[in-house]
């Protein structure tokens, strides 16, 4: 007999208390939960592309209704305003949601291949981004549209992208620099080689004269090219009569160059191309270096931005039918609405602007922007927010706020400021340099001085000499690498650094604070306890909990999901929101919830226990209560350890909690912390950490949402979980993605390592240039040693940077969501949620 | 060593031939995502009916 599947085998829903469907793929019948999953897989496995269940990290998206409000995109202006029209066909640029890993992005472009007439299609993992070209005249636009919905994804037309395709012309040209430049770089380090050879041993002057003829040739595009950036910045850097990095070497490199070719074409004299091109070569990589870091946390915008709905359902009034209030639906692009503008969100559905709702009550999925997981009650009156989940019931809202106005707008905002910053560890380098480099340049024009006093015919080479051997790229690059390799390593423990100076200030933390029990605890609902008041048997009691829990998404109902499949179905299961459910199992009438809504109109029913208890979920008949379960939160298997490895690290610990004493004491002694506060408000909380500050300490916090704000914003280093919200990397300072706290003490302790980095770094550049400067102002430095102790200068800050990525990884899987997890271990964890 | 001559203008043509070879991959946006690639292997192609040549067969069937 086959085993009977818990699990759904597209989206991973379980399976317990529904009736299963059947998809058929090539040789074998898999179970599904709905026909959405069904067709979903079925689809899959007719394109051939069955494949992908094997790879996927996890489970997938359950598919959408099929909807018309593709077919708006067909519209000729729509179309004209979205996508781009190129040589072989229009091309858009779709930001899709739910892309989880490259199993999906293979299975979204495979799809589309297949289609006639979609000329290109390519989708990138780590910027969830597809970018399509098709034949408008052989496929609809929307038809690739609804493909994309119908495998379960979610696709959003990138409307502006202006940054994003910045971002990737900026990486293309400055990747087309370092190809340029270290391949001619080698070829006249080539040519050098001969050349000094040719000075030791003798070599014909015909010879000398063509390998420096040829130098030039090869030293002439590279200077142009590769050396372009620093010309265009010392320029600028000169209209607003500033200095920057860029004006000494762009003085330097145009010295060099210009006096190289003079002296071939005199066929006397020295000739610096090597320097020249390695110069520019060692400066472009640092560029890349740091570009790469700046490019590293601008997905984290893109994923909010995209949260919006491209259409809304807006409604609008039939002009004389007013009276029966009769109104007619139609989908617009959210783009169109307009303040005042009514407009029907049905569950399921995102908010598509802000407002307020004026008929219905539902629950609103606000975690986006506050971090708090329970959805809460709306009624009519109350504003909703853009970006929030609408997950109980339809409902009619006014609009109040579009596009830039909104809550969600302001957050973005606010992010891509916090990425545009430097670190202010490496402002500070950059202040310093800045005077270093204007005292380079005094004294470059002194050493020249002085040399044509003493010997005219060595003043060039000195001045030169200065010039390069001076230049603190070193130094800039002392702190920037470091705070990249610490970013990158620290990514890998899955631990994502938001703000720049969040490694600076993790180095120096002393004591650690939980603003919240759901830090240390696993934050989903569970079942913790159950009294029996009845003659049924807990296993029986648990069964007819699921099954009547079954029907209903909140969390308390996974909760019992996840303990027990149901035994047998639920009939006529009814929900009434805020209270519980009702329905018929196995014959009998069953109600399960608060206890004022399943006890509530019984005789007696106080007795049993008390009506207004907020932990309890009492089941019950109309002939009283059968049994009361207690739902909590149970501590996360790591938190213990991790708590002991902070101390280990020489870190205070403690707890500040908004919630109750017991449950609080209860987290405090499993983890072994002796400190802690019950019942913090936030003021309280602020308070703490003024007091802790006031005592020389340096606080990291960790908490889980934007709802702790102000408090994380008093620590020292704000640490938010990462299941929290995507709006916890508007104020935390470092976000622990992998939903576990052993990363936080590696994290401190690696913060502790790069900062030691950094200081030796910075101890190396210093020491460096100030003892080559007079030794080069002496004239003991030729240019190209000059050149090579400058590169090898910033080689070693780079490679002593490296060493904080080359630290062995952790143990366990990679966290990162964007890393694909193999099959097995996404099908262990599938099984691990279940008892 | 008069071969130099003839030598190092062909090494450069070679150069000028991967600068080229290079920007054309950077255009045609071969670094842009450098993720995908490495799982692409691991999933095999359907064997495409139009491709000629020998078809994937699976090898426990006779």
């Amino acid at each position: 007999m086959p085993e009977v599947p818990t699990t759904c085998f597209h989206c991973g829903e379980s399976l317990a208390g529904r009736r299963l469907a059947w998809a058929r793929l090539h040789d074998s019948d898999v179970a599904v939960c709905c026909q959405g999953c069904k067709a979903a897989a079925e689809m899959l496995a007719l394109c051939g592309l069955e494949e992908f269940y094997r790879f996927r990290s996890a489970p997938s998206v359950k598919p959408q209704e099929p909807s018309a409000e593709w077919l708006l995109y067909d519209d000729p202006v729509l179309l004209d305003g979205l996508t781009r029209v190129e040589p072989n066909g229009r091309s858009a640029v779709l930001l899709i949601d739910g892309l989880t890993c490259a199993a999906c992005s293979w299975l979204i472009g495979r799809s589309l291949q297949q289609i006639d007439g979609v000329v290109h299609a390519s989708v990138n993992t780590a910027t969830g981004r597809a970018r399509v070209v098709w034949d408008g005249r052989k496929v609809a636009f929307s038809r690739l549209l609804r493909l994309i919905a119908d495998l379960g994804y979610r696709p959003h037309i990138a409307t502006v992208d202006a940054a994003y395709e910045q971002a990737r012309a900026e990486r293309r040209a400055i990747l087309k620099r370092l190809a340029a430049s270290g391949l001619g770089m080698m070829q006249v380090m080539m040519f050098a080689v001969a050349m000094y050879a040719g000075d030791m041993q003798g070599m014909d002057q015909t010879i000398r004269d063509y390998l420096r003829a040829v130098s030039m040739l090869v030293a002439t595009p590279v200077m142009l090219y590769g050396g372009w950036p620093f010309f265009a910045g010392a320029y600028n850097a000169w209209r607003v009569r500033s200095i920057t990095m860029d004006v000494p070497v762009a003085l330097g490199l145009a010295l060099a160059y210009g006096a190289s070719v003079f002296n071939t074409w005199r066929h006397a004299g020295d000739v610096y191309f090597d320097s020249v091109t390695m110069f520019i070569f060692f400066l472009t990589v640092a560029r890349f270096v740091e570009m790469t870091a700046r490019h590293q946390s601008t997905s984290v915008t893109d994923s909010l931005s995209r949260t919006l709905p491209a259409t809304a359902h807006r409604l609008n009034r039939r002009g004389d039918e007013e009276s029966n209030g009769e109104d007619s639906v139609s989908d617009v692009l959210v783009a169109e609405l307009g303040i005042g503008d009514r407009l029907w969100v049905r569950a399921g559905e995102i908010v598509p602007a802000d407002g307020d709702l004026i008929h219905g009550c539902t629950r609103i999925d606000e975690s986006m922007l506050t971090g708090e997981p329970l959805p809460v009650a709306r009624g009519p009156g109350e504003r909703l927010a853009a970006g929030t989940l609408n997950v109980a019931a339809p409902v009619q809202m006014r609009v109040a706020a579009t596009g830039a106005s909104t809550v969600l707008a302001g957050i973005v905002a606010l992010l891509s400021r916090a990425q545009a910053e430097r670190p202010r560890i490496a402002r500070e380098a950059d202040r310093r340099s800045s005077r270093f480099l204007a005292r380079v340049l005094c004294g470059a024009v002194l050493v020249c001085g002085v040399w044509l006093i003493i010997d005219p015919s060595r003043a060039f080479a000195a001045t030169l000499a200065v010039l390069v051997v001076a230049c603190p790229c070193a130094f800039s690059l002392a702190t920037l690498v470091a705070v990249a390799a610490a970013n990158a390593a620290l990514a890998r423990r899955g631990v994502l650094v938001s703000h720049q100076d969040a490694i600076e200030g993790l180095a120096k933390v002393t004591r650690v604070v939980f603003d919240k029990t759901g830090t240390l605890t696993q934050g989903t609902v569970s079942v913790t306890g159950c009294t029996l008041a009845g003659a049924l048997s807990e296993t029986d009691c648990l069964g007819i909990a699921a099954a009547l829990e079954a029907a209903s998404e909140h969390p308390i109902a996974r909760a019992f999901g996840r303990l027990q499949s149901a035994a047998r179905p639920a009939n006529d299961v009814q929900v009434v929101p805020g209270a519980g459910l009702q329905g018929t199992v196995g014959g009998a009438r069953y109600r399960i919830g608060t206890p004022a809504f399943v006890l509530g109109g019984l005789p007696g029913a106080a007795a049993n226990g008390p009506l207004h208890d907020d932990g309890a979920i009492v089941l019950g008949t109309d002939g009283g209560e059968l049994a009361r379960f207690t739902v909590g939160d149970s501590p996360r298997p790591d938190s213990a350890r991790a708590v002991a490895a902070l101390r280990s690290l020489g870190l205070g610990v403690e707890i500040l909690s908004g919630d109750a004493r017991g449950a609080v004491e209860l987290v405090a002694e499993h983890c072994g912390i002796s400190r802690f506060a019950a019942r913090q408000s936030p003021g309280d909380k602020l308070r703490r950490m003024q007091a802790l500050t006031a005592q020389g300490e340096f606080v990291a916090m960790v908490g889980d949402g934007m709802n702790d704000a102000p408090v994380l914003g008093g620590a020292g280093v704000s640490i938010a979980m990462g299941r929290g919200s995507a709006l916890t990397l508007a104020t935390a300072d470092l976000i622990l993605v992998g939903d576990s706290l052993a990363a936080l003490p590696a994290a401190v302790a690696l913060a502790r390592r790069a900062k030691s980095i950094m200081r030796q770094n910075l101890l190396w550049a210093a020491g460096y240039n100030l003892t080559a400067m007079p030794l080069a102002a002496l004239g003991w430095v030729p240019p190209w040693l000059a050149a090579i102790g400058m590169s090898l200068s910033s080689i070693v800050v780079v490679l002593n940077s490296l060493r904080l990525m080359r630290a062995d990884a952790p143990t366990g899987r990679p966290r990162l969501p964007a890393v694909p997890t193999p099959p097995m271990l996404a099908k262990s964890r599938l099984e691990g949620s279940l008892p | 060593m008069s071969i130099v001559f003839v030598l190092i203008p062909v090494s450069l043509v070679l150069v000028g031939f991967g600068v080229w070879a290079f920007f054309w991959a950077v255009r045609t946006g071969q670094f842009d995502e450098l993720d995908a690639a490495a799982w692409e292997i691991l999933l095999d192609d359907p064997a495409d009916p139009a491709v000629k040549g020998p078809q994937r067969k699976p090898y426990h069937k006779p």
